[in-house]
């Protein structure tokens, strides 16, 4: 049996959206696939040589649940639901969700980025970044991992083509 | 059941437990038998999954007090 392919564009640069792609690049590795992954525009930081400042950002996600990492339980059960507008207002309101968000995620045995990127490379996941969102964004080869590759549209289309599955993140 | 390895994966989360047992199984022979401790309710179906396309046989699933006990056979 010839080997699975899989290849996945990542294009978001915040903690949360950091996760599917290296999820499920590291598990498709782990059960045999070859898998490679292309980062473009905001999916670029998650390149950057320490990715432990990615944040996410509660403002206009209402899908987001707003609730403690600590506490006692019915503590921990309430939902902040804070207007939009007042989100906008208070200085650091991000960086508070952000560490916030990486306490729940500690507590709940979840990897960091920085381990789960760490686990693809170690199985062997390609990593490239896309050269024109990279000039774009003004950033430098240097900014980024080393030994990872650097190409266009038609690098991605040449292994894309190839393989089983294929997803946009 | 005898087994050959353990591996602790207790407290870990998706998708952790299937990317520790994947190392430990390559520390083992052909034929050897890993067992895993898990706390992830995902993990069940996960082993399953991972056994029927990695090849590698899962001889046994149990559950108790909220804890996961496999044992998978190296392809």
């Amino acid at each position: 049996m010839d080997t699975k392919k899989l290849a996945i564009i990542a294009t978001k640069g915040t903690l949360d959206w950091a996760y599917p792609p290296f999820i499920l690049a590291s598990t498709a590795a782990a059960l045999g696939y070859e898998v490679q992954i292309f980062f473009t525009f905001y999916g670029l930081q998650l390149l950057k040589k320490d990715v432990s400042g990615l944040k996410v950002s509660p403002l206009g996600n209402p899908g987001m649940p707003m609730k403690m990492p600590f506490g006692p339980k019915w503590f921990k059960g309430i939902n902040w639901n804070i207007p939009n507008a007042i989100q906008s207002l208070v200085p650091g309101y991000e960086n508070v969700a952000s560490s916030l968000m990486k306490m729940t995620i500690k507590n709940n045995g979840v990897a960091t980025i920085h381990d789960l990127r760490g686990l693809c490379m170690e199985a062997d996941v390609k990593f490239i970044a896309c050269q024109m969102t990279v000039e774009l964004f003004g950033f430098e080869h240097s900014d980024f991992l080393d030994g990872i590759e650097y190409g266009g549209a038609a690098t991605f289309f040449e292994f894309a083509g190839e393989t089983d599955i294929c997803l946009f993140i | 059941m005898n087994f050959d390895k353990e591996l602790d994966a207790r407290g870990l989360n998706c998708p952790l437990p299937i990317l520790r047992a994947k190392k430990s199984l390559s520390e083992v022979t052909s034929g050897q038998v890993l067992k895993i401790l898990s706390t992830d309710p995902g993990s069940v179906k996960d082993f399953a999954a991972f056994a029927k396309q990695t090849g590698n046989e899962l001889l046994s699933t149990a559950e108790a007090a909220g804890e996961y006990t496999f044992f998978m056979k190296k392809k």
